[in-house]
């Protein structure tokens, strides 16, 4: 029995510290499909660029971990504003299948530039004496980096929850996903409103993708190979939400966890059973606003 | 004289337009004429040309549902490798009449579209195409562990496939091959271009443009949707069970999320709902494939990204948008 109990409380831990990840990464996607109607299947490039940055700056250059953390984000949204306003805008709200088309081709670009800078193998991810090691809880030890990712997530979510709730911007936000032209109407800035929610949310990738990058590897094909979970947690959540996406990375998370540790041969069958149950029982995601 | 002409004029110009829109132009042979031109220039590029060709019938079968049903789907390998399966299977375990096989793909792949597509249709947008991609997952798992049929991971070995009507062996220039893929393509093409001028294919084009007008004028919309994704699965699994007889072998990748996604990119890079953008489309991704990764056969990934890229930038809505725009352009002067 107490090993039983060991195993689930194991697998609660590993499977919330990945949810933290997934979600991280996720939640930018919902906001861009939700606020601007744009199917970014790149998303997972600006996680990718955080992985290989902080890795890079940590194991090559020796910067310390907070401040490589800080560089490593920053560079990211800086870079993806460039992006967004050179290409990704006049997409918006456009024709899906060229979103598609250009999402794809980034990603493919991604892969192989990845490939040609940092090679075909995984980086690693070391971190600092100070969070490495187990920490004792009381009643049984845990990795010390797993659970600063824990709170690192809880920390995310309850400021962007408020920062949705409480602040002018996240009003404009909420405004801007209900109503587009309502929102234009009564002079919300829409287009700076894009640029900002698409910054702040390849910012939050690129922590997702720094801060899990012992969790999800960092390699060139970390893009592609992952999408498809991120496309999960962003569908079961529903578009546009911010607690959506978090309740989806957690039963996504800690339900992969368990079947891979519990039946391992059968891999991810059961995560994709799971997605399908939850779609056809509610097509809009579990918190979605806009179909 | 000419106030009270000009409309009647116009009227029966637009009363020609849809009468006549049907036949056939001219212009439509061209694809056939190249193909069958390619079969004398370059007789040591059969093997990918009967590779370009089963895509082709692969991005048409998309296109059926994409273009004119409006559906987007990311999970169209799962009636490919259904289909390659199928007929893999069956040449492996001593059935190895090639066109009996591609009949018995048909019927599996469409028997598999019928019941997933009874259960997602229901749904649209990325909840739709998150389902596609899921029920393709799930038979990629179910391939793999299902290892006594299907191989697994190491792939279908052993498949025996007869000479074609018991008098043309598949040699190993892949002339056979070749000239077997332009026939049922050829075969493919026209049930989709009578498929899609008939009256139920001008319905999949009004469910498309306004569901909820189709809905109001009392058309089965859930029932001629599924009709056209049984339909649609069932070529799918025809151009599965092609690839898998002209190579003889059959992987897990046939299922994989890799082939929905470049099927898709190769038909929009074409340009999708015109039944043609699947021709442009898929030899233009497939030969620049095998030269990219010829040339650079490390970072080939780099230039066919670029290459999506540049046209999303400058042609959006495909090759064929592009030239829609610029023929329209050029009849306003």
């Amino acid at each position: 029995m107490s090993s039983f109990l060991a195993s689930t409380v194991s697998i609660a831990f590993h499977g919330i510290a990945f949810a933290m990840v997934l979600y991280l990464i996720s939640v930018g996607l919902s906001v861009t499909m939700g606020l601007m109607g744009f199917v970014n299947l790149a998303h997972g490039v600006f996680a990718a660029v955080g992985g290989y940055l902080m890795t890079t700056l940590m194991n090559r250059s020796g910067v310390p971990f907070p401040l490589a953390l800080v560089l490593a984000v920053s560079a990211t949204a800086a870079g993806s504003v460039v992006l967004e306003r050179l290409l990704y805008r006049r997409f918006y709200g456009g024709n899906e299948l060229d979103q598609v088309l250009l999402t794809m081709g980034i990603v493919f670009m991604s892969v192989a530039a990845a490939k040609f800078v940092w090679g075909p193998l995984a980086q690693p991810m070391n971190p600092p004496a100070m969070l490495s090691g187990q920490i004792d809880l009381g009643f049984r030890q845990f990795p010390l980096y797993r659970s600063f990712l824990i709170v690192c997530g809880a920390v995310v979510v309850t400021t962007l929850w408020l920062m949705l709730e409480r602040t002018r911007f996240g009003t404009q936000i909420r405004a801007s996903v209900d109503n587009l032209r309502m929102a234009e109407s009564v002079g919300i800035d829409t287009s700076g409103l894009f640029t900002r929610a698409f910054a702040l949310g390849s910012g939050l990738a690129a922590l997702g993708g720094a801060l899990g990058a012992d969790v999800l590897a960092v390699n060139p094909m970390y893009a592609l190979e992952n999408l498809v979970y991120f496309l999960i947690v962003v569908a079961v959540g529903g578009l546009g939400s911010i607690r959506g996406p978090f309740v989806a990375a957690l039963v996504v998370g800690i339900t992969d966890t368990a079947f891979k540790y519990i039946w391992p041969e059968l891999g991810a069958f059961f995560i994709y059973a799971l997605t399908m149950a939850l779609l056809l029982w509610r097509p809009r995601g579990l918190f979605g606003q806009t179909a | 004289m000419k106030g009270p002409s000009a409309p009647t004029d116009l009227k029966q110009r637009t009363l020609d337009a849809f009468a006549g829109r049907h036949r056939l132009s001219p212009l439509e042979a061209l694809p056939w004429l190249v193909a069958v031109a390619a079969f004398f220039v370059f007789p040591s590029y059969l093997a990918l040309g009967s590779q370009v060709l089963a895509t082709i019938l692969f991005a048409l079968s998309v296109d059926l549902v994409l273009g004119y049903a409006g559906i987007v789907t990311l999970g169209h390998a799962a009636f490919f490798g259904v289909g390659a399966y199928t007929a893999g299977i069956l040449a492996a375990r001593g059935w190895g009449e090639p066109i009996s096989g591609l009949i018995a793909a048909a019927a599996v792949a469409g028997l598999v579209g019928l019941a997933s597509g009874a259960l997602i249709l229901r749904t649209s947008g990325l909840t739709l195409l998150m389902q596609t991609l899921i029920v393709a997952t799930m038979l990629l798992e179910l391939a793999n562990k299902a290892g006594t049929l299907t191989g697994g991971a190491d792939g279908l070995q052993g498949m025996d496939v007869w000479p074609l009507l018991g008098l043309f062996r598949f040699d190993m220039f892949g002339r056979t091959a070749y000239l077997y893929c332009l026939v049922v393509l050829f075969a493919g093409w026209w049930c989709a271009r009578r498929l899609v001028y008939s009256p139920f294919g001008r319905s999949l084009t009004g469910i498309r443009e306004n569901e909820a007008r189709m809905h109001a004028i009392g058309a089965p919309v859930a029932r001629r949707r599924l009709v056209v994704y049984v339909i649609s699965a069932a070529l799918a699994g025809v151009s599965g069970a092609l690839i898998a007889q002209t190579t003889q072998f059959v992987a897990l990748g046939v299922l994989a999320l890799e082939r929905s996604g470049s099927v898709l990119i190769m038909l929009i890079i074409g340009g999708v709902g015109h039944l043609y953008g699947a021709f442009i489309g898929v030899p233009l991704y497939m030969i620049a494939q095998d030269r990219f990764s010829q040339i650079d056969p490390v970072y080939w990934y780099f230039w066919i990204g670029l290459f999506m890229v540049l046209v999303v930038v400058f042609a959006p809505g495909g090759v064929l948008g592009l030239c829609e725009r610029l023929v329209r352009r050029w009849r306003a002067r």
